[in-house]
């Protein structure tokens, strides 16, 4: 009914500045947050990512390189293709958005408590 | 003395929240499906939003829709009631996210005077809960970027 994306991040403050510059550059270009939430979806490779964003499989390998320096995405060749995934930096999301959640409840339960104390 | 509230990604597509709550089990059972009961405590005091308007019917056929104003924008939550078991079980679905949306399933256990709460939220794929989790930190990242707009734009007004 109300889920935690509504809910702030305060702990991504804690990477370095140098990592937050990193993924600040790499996040700034739509064609990026494109890719990240195509990845979300499952791993593609690059030249199905250049497909999908009608551009030259140069042109996306550029875009895959700056967000795998960020540590948002990571890289796998096998044979002729490079697949694409979420890199740590997105497992750290995963944890980040857990963290969120219980926050959630437990505000919501500690609000629960409160009000069963003042029910007769 | 506050309890810990337990969060689980149990599956690929399922999260599972437990809670001991301090109160028998009719008592708690009230306070979710009593809509003067309800908002006083689903909706956290310190959530950077304001609920504007609020409906819930608790039995099978019946619904829920709540309504946030959220920095300018409102944002609905509504879905509808599919098992409703006196002081032992509530599913609902959420339908803002359309076919995506997970169903969420409480289930209220009787240990006298106290309750074990456990509620679990299923998604239909594993790739919509991975997108709900990868939106969400994705909206932190954006709005870390306008923390730092703010950080910056005093250091190159003074120049």
């Amino acid at each position: 009914m109300l889920q935690a994306p509504c809910y702030k991040v305060n702990h991504m403050v804690q990477y370095s500045q140098a990592r937050f510059d990193t993924s600040f550059a790499a996040l700034s270009d739509v064609t990026r947050r494109g890719v990240l939430e195509q990845l979300g979806r499952g791993d593609t490779s690059i030249s199905e990512l250049a497909c999908k964003f009608r551009m030259t499989l140069t042109g996306m390998k550029k875009h895959v390189r700056i967000l795998e320096d960020a540590g948002l995405v990571a890289t796998e060749k096998v044979g002729r293709v490079r697949t694409c995934r979420l890199g740590r930096r997105q497992l750290d999301h995963e944890m980040a958005w857990l963290a969120k959640y219980q926050k959630l409840w437990a505000t919501r339960f500690d609000a629960l408590d409160e009000l069963l104390e003042e029910m007769t | 003395m506050k309890s810990s509230t337990t969060v689980e990604r149990k599956s690929d597509r399922e999260v599972v929240v437990t809670r001991m709550v301090n109160a028998p089990v009719a008592k708690v059972f009230r306070a979710w499906t009593q809509p003067e009961l309800f908002r006083q405590w689903w909706v956290p005091k310190s959530a950077p939003m304001k609920l504007v308007s609020f409906e819930m019917d608790v039995r099978v056929g019946g619904g829920y829709r709540l309504v946030f104003e959220f920095q300018g924008n409102q944002m609905a939550f509504f879905g509808a009631y599919k098992e409703v078991v006196p002081e032992s079980k509530i599913v609902w679905t959420n339908d803002e996210a359309g076919e995506a949306g997970q169903v969420t399933t409480v289930t209220f256990e009787n240990l006298g005077d106290k309750t074990r709460v456990m509620l679990t939220e299923v998604y239909s794929t594993k790739a919509a809960l991975d997108e709900a989790m990868s939106n969400g930190s994705l909206d932190g990242l954006r709005e870390q970027f306008d923390q730092l707009e703010d950080f910056v734009q005093p250091v190159s007004g003074r120049q």
